[in-house]
Parts: structure tokens; C-alpha cells; sequence
């Protein structure tokens, strides 16, 4: 059972269509991306998750029961388009943002303190929010976000504007969060990141769900035979055998040793690529390539752009 | 406490907390304080220092015809001093010489008043004032009719005062005074004029803040738009009417405050009579003597009661909200359309139009408060505010209130709602060059 539900989501606008029947199943503790390309529709969708904006058609299901107003409380949401006041205190800024999420006064403040020192920004409560840089500010934003302790979290796009040092914290209390129970969904475009940390995808382009699934299995999907093939001895003679048999892409020497690309067609294995070389050279190493989900990512949009191509 | 009166306290306090807010209340009432203070301050300045004027009548005509005065003494000097004033008139003492050449019946240049200074206005209108009485009787002496004078005298006598009876509808008679019903009339008019504009474009660019700094989509992640917007406006609302209470009392407090430390020993009617008549103005002086007579306290007190201060209060605190309320959600709307301050032009047109109008026929209503104009502009929601305000002190019928009431609530419920819409879209709409057409577009999206 999923956490979240959406079910045939639509959303009009005045000459354009948004969402077109979009499903999206988002399993429990779990950390799930959402991807596309600008304008594919994941703001609106995350929008329609919010309750800022309705769906024209569909339902939500929260935790087994319809999506209701008061479930808000239980949603911290890091928008991408981002900001604080400029003139308030950071303190009282966090404090006013926690209260009206419904938390207390002073609830809010230990909380608060909690993480102001664990993200080293306790010196900054008093200061005004102009003078923080922009990381500072965005962890301040990270915290009021999941200062309410939410059972589901959304992240558009949360990296932007971290350096790599913030961007690595950040990362890890993501983990940390999800490891204490929460469910997470986790809009960007840093492709590398939903391969690290998410564990499952839904790809949106013009409004309509391309591919759903677990991470690894959508890339299994998208495989296309490719094996690596890392050995020492002579290269002519592999190269021959290789190419005689299945589609040789590449063949270089790398430091000490020759890397070989293979591709293999519907029929081939991987033994039967072993077993053609392994009297001709010493192996080092041999392992299927999966596609990166920058590959997969980049194939689905052009795809959909020349629908008569077929892969 | 829910989020609404969160969203109103911190409208509030940001706003009551800021430095450019505790300076305006407390600069508001000294400058206030001193419209009323300084002249009468002024006029206790008055340097009373005796100036000496020396007279060389060539004419010997005039001696003795200019009066002495608290400050002012003229010494009529035989024609032998004459040079010795001009050549060393510095050392003489005197503060000017007047020089008569001539009969002044037949030649009235022949008279010149010199001085080392810029001679002051009250002494040459004080010398003018006398010379003229005794040139006017002496042109009376010659026409040799017996008694004229009396006649002139009693000439001068006649004079109306007219006062203005207002006739209630139960039949009582009330003291009404004209001009003090103008004035409050003019003052009400402008506050509402004054408040809307100022406290609307507050609205606005708080709105304009939220969308910039894009805390926007974080704030309506918890709230309703419609909720952050009616927080803001009433909150800023609150603010306004924090300002009007703090300027009305401090001023009370300022003017009281520095009249007991300023005009406790000397009364302030007899400076300013005295002001009048150096000024050398009879007519106003007489004037001033007729106001002063009427002016009594308990007339006064008469005069305000007829015009129900309660009523009137209520009535001002109605129409200046309803009024603020109307256009602070389309100064919103606005506030919401658009990312730079610099493309508000092309909105704030249609919403400044009506309430610069609303002044202009409020200008009109002071003059014939019964009149046609008057009475549509103090129908339609848009102008209503201003326009009723202008009217209020010359007694409304109760209908024509009760109905533009009405309208006004009605069209405050219409403008919030259709403001609502445009806002709702427009928070969330970035970087976006927004027109008419497309205003009309979020207007018409199918909402939560």
C-alpha cells in the first residue's frame, strides 16, 4: 500500500494542459524522485500534493484515506522557489513559519535550538535574514521545513544554491530523515543525486507519467546489452574474436591494462562473451553497463520529441 | 490561535516595530502641535521693543495727528533738526523718519517714511491708518454740513450678523455654524483620501515583498491565499488605526502641554487682537471683535454637539474602513500581478482614477452638500468613502446612509472576492509580463 495515491490527476490551464491523467504511487518510507524536464508539470503536481492549487480531476489517497485539508500539518514542503522575509530576525522568522504549521511557541523554540545547533547557525537568531548568504538562508529554510517533524516531505529541487559541503549535509540529514520514518519525495534535475538517494522514480514530460518504478529496476529496463570488458594481453586478437561475434563499440588501453566496450544482442550473454576471450588474455574485470539515469532521462524526453522513433 | 490572527500579529508588529512607523507617529503631532502652536507662539515674539519714529512735517499740518502706540512713538521735531537727523541718523536713536513734504489732501505721494532697516509693515500701516482719520474728518470739517460727522459715525455702525439655524426634522432648532461644518467637512474628506492611499499601497507592496523574496509559496504551503491576504489587510488595517489614535492623543497632549508652559499668564484672544489692529486693519478688527463675541466657549461646544460627534465618529471610522477595505484588497491584487515596483503603472490607473475623482466632488459637496453629483458619488462603493465623508456633517437622511452603507459593504465583499482570484494566481507567478487579458485569465481559473 502506498503512502501517497494520486490517481488520474488533472490539471487545465487556460490553453494548456498541466497534468493528463497522472499516477504516482509513493511507498512508505521511502525516498522517491520526481523527474522532468522545465514546464513538465512536477510544480504543479507537487502544487496539487500541497493543496495550494486543486486537481480539475483525480484523487489523493494519504496513508490509506482521501487527502483532506487538515493532512497539511503532516506535509513540510521545501518549495524551489524559496524565501524569507528579508527584514525579520532569522529566530522569529522560524518561530512565526513553525506556528503557523501549528506548532507552539515553545515548542517551536526547542526544536529550534536543536537544530540551529547542530546546522552551527546559532549565532544568526537575532540576525536579519539580509544579512545570512544564501546557503545560510536555505538552511534555515531546510529546518523550518522539517521542524514539524512531517510524515512526508518534498524537496524541489533542494540542492540548488548548496556548495558541495552543504550539499553533502544536506544530503545526509535527507538519509537521516528517511531512516526515522519519513517519506520523501524529491524533485531535481541533479541526476547523479536521484541515483544515489532515491529509490524510486516517476518520470513527468508534457503533463503524462513515463516511466514509474524502483530506481534500479527502471534502469535494468533501459539496459542495452552493453558489458565492460577490462583485460591485459593481445589486443588484436581479442579485438578480432570480438568483433567477429558481437558488436565491439570501443576498445582502448587504459593504464596498465585494455578496456573493451561490448555491445551483445537479445540472444547473448555475458559467459558467452567470457568464454570467446578467456583462453586469449588474463581478465581483470567484466560487468554489464547499466545506463546512468542521465541516460535514461535524456532517451525518454528525446523519445517522446520523435514518437516514431522506437527503441 | 489560528492563522489568521498569526498572519495579522505579524502584519502588526513588523510594522508597528518599524523605526520609519515610531518616527512618523511621534514627527505627525509636533507638526500638527505646531500648526496650531506656532503662530500664536509668533505672535507672543512679537519684539516689544519701543521704536522711536521722528516726524519732520515741512507742511506743519500734521502735528500731533499720528498716535502713539505700545511700541511706537512719534516725535514731531521742529525743521531746524531736520539735517541733524539725516546726517547722522545712525547715532540719532531713531528707528525711522517720516518726511511730510506736502498737503497731503492734495498730494498724497508727498510722504515718505526712511530708515537704515527694512521698515516694518505694522508701522507703516499704523502711520497710514492715522493720517487717513484725519485727512477723512478733515474732508468732513470742509464740506460744512452741521452733525455730518454723527452721521458718518452712525454710517459706520450698520452691520448684520448673520447666524444659521439649522431645523431638525423633529422641529428642534440647532446653532449650526457653516464654516466649522466646512472645515470638518474638508478634514473628514481628506483623512479618508489620505489613509486609503497611504495603507493601500502598504498592502500593496507587502504583497509585492512576500512574491520578491519568494516566502510566498512557503507561507500558502500552510495557509490559504485568501487567508494570508485578509491577514495582511487587516493587519495593516490595525496599523492605521493605531497611527490615527497615537497622532489624535499626542497632539491632544502637545497642544495642552504647551499651552499651560507657554500662555498661562498671557490670554490668548487680546495677542490676537492686538496682531489685528497693528496690522492697521479695522474692518478685520472688527471682525475679530464680532467672532470673538460669538466665539465663546459654550457656543462652540453648541455647535459640535449639533453635529453628533458620536454619529459622526462611528460614521467616519464606517466609511474610512469600508473604504480602505474595497481598495486595499485591489491594491493587493496588484501588489500580486506584478514583480517590479515599476510595472504598477499600468494597474494603479484604474485604481487611483475613482479615489482622485472621489476628492474632486468631495471639493464639490462642500459647496452644495444637497446636490445631484453629490448624491450618486456618495452612492457607488468606489467614491462613497470620500464623498460621504464631505457630506456627513450637513445631516444625510438616514435612507441615502443606510443605503450607501449597503453598497459599501456589498462592494468590499465584490472586491475581495474578485481580488482574491487575480491573487491567488498571480503570488505564484514568476517572472511572468502579465496584462489585462492575462489578469482576466487567472481570474477565471477553476479554484480550490
Amino acid at each position: 500500500m502506498a503512502f501517497l495515491e494520486a490517481r488520474g490527476i488533472v490539471k487545465r490551464f487556460a490553453n494548456h494542459l498541466a497534468l493528463d491523467k497522472v499516477d504516482i504511487d509513493v511507498p512508505e518510507n521511502s525516498i522517491y524522485g520526481l523527474l522532468g524536464p522545465n514546464g513538465a508539470g512536477k510544480t504543479t503536481l507537487i502544487r496539487i500534493i500541497n493543496r495550494i492549487t486543486g486537481p480539475d480531476e483525480g484523487t489523493l489517497t494519504l496513508d490509506g484515506h482521501p487527502f483532506k485539508a487538515t493532512d497539511i500539518k503532516k506535509i513540510g514542503y521545501l518549495p524551489e522557489e524559496r524565501g524569507l522575509y528579508k527584514k525579520m530576525k532569522v529566530g522569529e522568522q522560524a518561530i512565526y513559519l513553525a506556528r503557523l504549521k501549528g506548532m507552539s511557541r515553545s515548542d517551536a523554540l526547542k526544536k529550534l535550538k536543536y537544530w540551529f545547533e547542530k546546522f552551527e547557525i546559532q549565532p544568526w537568531w537575532d540576525k536579519k535574514v539580509e544579512e545570512l548568504s544564501k546557503g545560510m538562508a536555505q538552511k534555515v529554510q531546510f529546518i523550518v521545513t522539517i521542524l514539524h517533524e512531517p510524515s512526508l516531505l518534498i524537496f524541489d529541487e533542494p540542492f540548488s544554491g548548496f556548495d558541495p559541503i552543504n550539499a553533502t549535509l544536506l544530503k545526509e540529514e535527507i538519509l537521516d530523515l528517511k531512516k526515522k520514518g519519513a517519506t520523501i519525495i524529491f524533485s531535481t534535475h541533479n541526476m547523479s543525486s536521484v541515483e544515489e538517494i532515491c529509490d524510486h522514480i516517476s518520470l513527468i514530460n508534457n503533463g503524462k507519467t513515463m516511466i514509474e518504478g524502483p530506481t534500479h529496476k527502471v534502469r535494468l529496463d533501459y539496459r542495452e546489452n552493453l558489458i565492460n570488458l577490462d583485460f591485459s594481453g593481445d589486443q588484436n586478437k581479442v579485438e578480432n574474436i570480438l568483433k567477429e561475434k558481437f558488436h565491439l563499440q570501443s576498445i582502448r588501453p587504459v593504464n596498465n591494462h585494455i578496456s573493451a566496450q561490448v555491445k551483445m544482442n537479445e540472444e547473448q550473454s555475458l559467459n558467452q562473451v567470457l568464454s570467446s576471450v578467456i583462453d586469449h588474455c588474463s581478465i581483470h574485470s567484466c560487468q554489464e553497463l547499466l545506463p546512468s539515469m542521465n541516460d535514461v532521462f535524456i532517451q525518454v524526453v528525446n523519445q517522446q520529441k520523435q514518437p516514431t522513433q522506437k527503441s | 490561535m489560528s492563522k489568521i490572527s498569526l498572519i495579522i500579529e505579524r502584519e502588526y508588529l513588523t510594522r508597528v516595530k518599524k523605526k520609519s512607523f515610531i518616527i512618523m507617529s511621534i514627527l505627525g503631532p509636533i507638526l500638527f502641535a505646531a500648526l496650531m502652536v506656532v503662530p500664536a507662539w509668533l505672535a507672543t515674539l512679537e519684539d516689544d521693543e519701543v521704536k522711536t519714529i521722528a516726524v519732520l512735517d515741512q507742511t506743519g499740518l500734521y502735528a500731533g495727528q499720528i498716535e502713539d502706540t505700545d511700541i511706537l512713538k512719534f516725535e514731531f521735531l521742529s525743521e531746524d533738526s531736520e539735517d541733524r537727523v539725516r546726517k547722522d541718523f545712525d547715532k540719532s536713536g531713531y528707528y525711522a523718519y517720516l518726511v511730510i513734504s506736502d498737503n497731503l489732501l492734495e498730494n498724497p505721494n508727498a510722504i515718505t517714511l526712511y530708515s537704515d532697516s527694512q521698515i516694518t509693515i505694522d508701522a507703516k500701516d499704523h502711520v497710514k491708518r492715522s493720517l487717513r482719520d484725519h485727512l477723512k474728518n478733515q474732508k468732513l470739517n470742509s464740506y460744512q454740513v452741521d452733525g455730518l460727522e454723527n452721521i458718518v459715525n452712525e454710517l459706520n455702525q450698520v452691520n448684520i450678523d448673520i447666524s444659521t439655524v439649522k431645523i431638525g426634522q423633529d422641529g428642534t432648532e440647532k446653532q449650526s455654524s457653516t464654516e466649522l461644518t466646512m472645515i470638518i467637512s474638508i478634514a473628514f474628506a481628506f483623512l479618508s483620501y489620505m489613509f486609503i492611499f497611504i495603507y493601500g499601497a502598504q498592502v500593496m507592496r507587502g504583497v509585492m515583498e512576500e512574491k520578491t523574496s519568494r516566502i510566498v509559496e512557503v507561507i500558502i504551503s500552510s495557509v490559504k491565499p485568501f487567508q494570508l491576504m485578509m491577514g495582511k489587510i487587516i493587519g495593516i488595517a490595525m496599523v492605521a488605526l493605531t497611527q490615527i489614535l497615537l497622532w489624535v492623543v499626542l497632539t491632544i497632549l502637545i497642544v495642552t502641554g504647551v499651552k499651560s508652559v507657554f500662555f498661562s499668564d498671557s490670554p490668548m484672544p487680546g495677542q490676537a487682537q492686538n496682531q489685528i489692529e497693528m496690522m492697521g486693519n479695522q474692518e478685520a478688527a472688527q471682525q475679530m471683535a464680532a467672532m470673538e463675541e460669538g466665539f465663546n466657549f459654550d457656543k462652540v461646544m453648541e455647535m459640535v454637539k449639533s453635529l453628533e460627534p458620536i454619529k459622526t465618529l462611528l460614521l467616519f471610522i464606517f466609511y474610512f474602513f469600508g473604504g480602505y477595505l474595497l481598495y486595499a484588497a485591489l491594491f493587493a491584487a496588484v501588489g500580486s500581478a506584478i514583480d517590479h515596483e515599476s510595472d504598477q503603472q499600468q494597474f494603479m490607473l484604474p485604481i487611483t482614477i475613482p479615489i482622485i475623482i472621489s476628492l474632486y466632488v468631495a471639493m464639490m459637496t462642500f459647496r452644495n452638500p444637497g446636490s445631484e453629483v453629490a448624491f450618486w458619488f456618495s452612492m457607488v462603493p468606489f467614491t462613497s468613502p470620500i464623498v460621504m465623508m464631505a457630506r456627513i456633517p450637513f445631516d444625510v437622511p438616514l435612507w441615502e446612509l443606510m443605503l450607501s452603507m449597503a453598497l459599501l459593504i456589498g462592494g468590499f465583499i465584490f472586491t475581495t472576492w474578485f481580488a482574491g482570484k487575480i491573487y491567488r494566481t498571480g503570488i505564484l507567478m514568476y517572472g511572468k509580463k502579465v496584462d489585462y487579458k492575462e489578469l482576466w485569465k487567472w481570474f477565471r481559473y477553476s479554484g480550490d
